[in-house]
């Protein structure tokens, strides 16, 4: 047993967070979601200079890491920071899926900072990884794609998009999706906002794509999705922890300072034991990222019921922080221009990504009887 | 016991739906049930049309124009109007000065200021909160300092809502510093056009600028502006709350809500089928079905006990608390309803005319912006801390 991080890991959480806390400001997140894409240009590009793209992915495809630490110590301390950057979509999904379909070309590609969104989602799909109804119909040289994909994160700021598509198959199966490389420029985006910071857009294709376009096996990308979206489950509840440790440090600090009734709020027995209930939930989700991260290299079965466990309790406890965080901070919780805001939506909506609570306690139940 | 309406009610209940029906402009209503935010002009018109059938002022007696109902009638009307998606009364001028002005003010100020708010003269916003009373409100430091017929007011109060629509702002001022905090607080009628006044937006998480920062910097406000007596401001101020606090429940936002709920759940598909026949979805949707049918009844008992005009006291904090939470609840699994789409943030939408298109469905954007926006519910009004606390005083004796 040893839960300490390794000397590589600890000083590539060191340097992030030094790096992190001289370059991420509350005023800096504001003006990005304004700039049009929501990425700041001149973030992504240190991060990228520090290697993180090469970090998320292993020495086989290309990079230099991708281990489930790898993935936790850095979305912690992205987390942390309540940085907005599209280091899931283009190196833990579009890198994950482009490394293991071999495409060393584009891999490097990230790994030197080219932004790959990743549409797979879609109005109809929710959480449900199979449903895919983009269809893909062969060409006589190629592909042609038509169809809608739904909050699409960071597409607006990418030149190319991985997009899943149906080439067989009901639009619930498994087998019959297969991966196709579109430029950002062949579809129609409409770009919105998200809560907690960054960009997004839903996307409408009908657009043609030469047969090299066609990523992997025909018919056959459901693994590969069901393992990249495990990692990016992975790096997502290892951000929420972070966000939730920044929260629980905000809340703490008002505790101490803000005076009603002639003493500090925290002084009162009602808010310290709400307090320490919250703490003890984030060592609970602290754990249940250990065990994510732990796992993403196991069989199918033990890493699927793992992100199902790890996703459906960051859910609860991040609800719980969230709201508790801005209860116990009263009417400055609910504004705009005090931090908590921004880290307690992002936290927020960590429960609308890959999956809900109640989408992974149904789907734990189903895993763990089989 | 009888859990159901007299005759004389039902009739009641008939004549308000009858009324919305013909009155209630489909173009507010459909604003109201879609989540569109709505403009100073279309309180006014609402508040108009109440007013010219004599059903503005809900919780005033007939002598000042009110419909002089009771308790009961209050509830039926409450709950007609919500179901209806009509726009909420506005409270400022209604629940919260009117009734202060008739128990405190002097002849002149009911003469003047009572007939103005029924005719739409007057908003009015309330300054009681600063920076550094929220929940502790006797601790307030703007200061009102008596200089021959005026008095000249500094300070700043914090979290008044809609004040960017205001003409007319009544505060709580600190007008003498001997005693308990309670003591020296005087209850005052300011004009928001006064030289020294400067109103300054606050965004909320959800992007709504619907509250707001007032300054004053020597504004001169004239004595007869006092209500009541000097340093007895506590006193009315604590009467005001035990107004606001009625119908603090919000039994009909909840219901409203929750078909809402069903609705959005009734939509959402997952796995094939609608989320509403999902039973872990559905089993929550239950739950704080539940648990608002209970709380109905508990507002009910409340109401038949209070007898005619009287605001109920400490169980007015149960009734926060728990219809708070309800809502919030509701709010939360709207949210979770929605999915993916719960992320675009997108508030222009909401805006009425605005040709920016939604994202997704038509209820989703509402349904984040209702989430994030009522967390205010459990902290304004008194925190639901705050009515603990009475609780455990009032009723517990603790």
């Amino acid at each position: 047993m040893d839960f300490k991080l390794t000397e590589e890991r600890q000083m590539l959480q060191d340097g992030l967070r030094r790096y992190l806390a001289a370059n991420v400001t509350p005023e800096g997140i504001r003006q990005t979601d304004e700039n049009g894409t929501g990425l700041d240009t001149a973030l992504w590009q240190g991060l990228t200079d520090m290697g993180l793209p090469g970090a998320m992915l292993p020495e086989e495809h290309g990079g230099f890491g991708g281990g489930g630490f790898d993935i936790m110590v850095v979305f912690e301390e992205l987390g942390r920071a309540g940085a907005v950057t599209p280091l899931i979509e283009t190196a833990v999904l579009a890198g994950g899926l482009l490394g293991e379909a071999g495409r060393t070309e584009e891999v490097g590609d990230i790994i030197d900072g080219r932004l790959v969104a990743f549409a797979h989602g879609e109005p109809a799909s929710r959480y449900d990884l199979n449903r895919v109804q983009t269809r893909a119909e062969r060409t006589g040289d190629g592909w042609h794609l038509t169809g809608r994909k739904a909050v699409v994160h960071h597409a607006s700021a990418a030149d190319t998009l991985v997009v899943s598509a149906r080439t067989s198959g009901d639009a619930d199966a498994e087998a019959g999706i297969s991966l196709f490389l579109v430029p950002a420029d062949a579809v129609q985006l409409r770009d919105y906002p998200v809560y907690g910071g960054g960009h997004a857009a839903e996307v409408a294709l009908d657009c043609s794509v030469p047969a090299a376009a066609l990523v992997a096996e025909e018919g056959k990308a459901f693994p590969m999705i069901e393992r990249a979206n495990a990692r990016a489950a992975a790096a997502q509840c290892a951000e929420a922890l972070g966000l939730m440790e920044t929260i629980k440090s905000l809340t703490v600090d008002y505790l101490r300072q803000r005076r009603q009734f002639g003493q500090p709020i925290g002084k009162f027995q009602a808010l310290q034991h709400r307090m320490a209930d919250m703490l003890i939930e984030i060592e609970q989700a602290r754990s249940a990222v250990i065990n994510l991260c732990g796992h993403l290299a196991s069989g199918a079965g033990e890493r699927e019921l793992h992100v199902s466990a790890t996703k459906n309790l960051i859910g609860r406890v991040g609800k719980l922080v969230a709201e508790e965080a801005i209860q116990m901070h009263g009417g400055i919780g609910m504004t705009q221009e005090y931090a908590l805001g921004h880290f307690a939506k992002r936290l927020t909506m960590v429960d609308h990504r890959f999956g809900d609570t109640d989408f992974h306690l149904e789907r734990f139940i189903r895993l763990s009887a089989a | 016991m009888d859990l159901n309406f007299t005759d004389e009610q039902t009739g009641f209940r008939d004549e308000v739906r009858a009324f919305l029906d013909r009155e209630l402009p489909p173009r507010l209503s459909e604003k109201v049930s879609r989540g569109k935010r709505l403009t100073k002009a279309d309180y006014e018109e609402w508040h108009a049309i109440l007013n010219a059938r004599g059903w503005l002022g809900v919780t005033w007696p007939k002598e000042h124009g009110g419909t002089g109902w009771d308790a009961v009638r209050r509830h039926i009307f409450e709950e007609e109007t919500t179901r209806a998606h009509a726009p909420r009364i506005l409270p400022f001028g209604l629940a919260m000065l009117g009734p202060v002005l008739m128990k405190f003010g002097s002849d002149a100020q009911k003469s003047h200021y009572l007939p103005r708010i029924l005719n739409g003269d007057d908003w009015w916003c309330q300054g009681y909160s600063e920076p550094g009373a929220g929940s502790d409100l006797a601790n307030v430091q703007t200061t009102a300092e008596r200089s021959g017929d005026h008095y000249i007011v500094n300070g700043q109060k914090t979290w008044t809502t809609l004040g960017q629509y205001a003409n007319k702002i009544f505060c709580l001022v600190r007008t003498s510093r001997e005693g308990k905090p309670q003591q020296g607080i005087s209850f005052l009628l300011i004009d928001m056009d006064s030289p020294g006044i400067e109103v300054r937006p606050i965004v909320l998480i959800d992007g709504e600028p619907e509250v707001n920062e007032v300054w004053f910097t020597n504004v001169k406000v004239p004595v007869s502006n006092l209500v009541g007596e000097e340093n007895r401001g506590w006193t009315y101020a604590k009467y005001l709350l035990t107004h606001e606090r009625t119908n603090i429940a919000g039994v009909g936002y909840a219901q409203a809500g929750l078909t809402t709920l069903k609705r959005i759940a009734g939509e959402q598909m997952q796995g094939g089928a609608p989320l509403m026949s999902n039973p872990f979805f559905a089993a929550k949707v239950a739950q704080v079905e539940i648990d608002l049918m209970a709380m109905a009844t508990t507002n009910l008992r409340t109401i038949a006990a209070a007898s005619n005009g009287q605001a109920p006291g400490a169980e007015s904090s149960m009734l926060k608390i728990k219809g708070t939470v309800i809502r919030q609840q509701i709010n939360a699994l709207a949210r979770q309803a929605v999915g993916p789409y719960a992320a675009p943030f997108v508030s222009e939408a909401l805006e009425d005319g605005s040709n920016v298109e939604p994202v997704g469905p038509d209820y989703a954007l509402p349904a984040s912006q209702a989430y994030f926006n009522n967390r205010k519910l459990s902290i304004y009004g008194g925190s639901n801390e705050v009515q603990r606390q009475i609780i455990s005083k009032a009723i517990l004796e603790l």
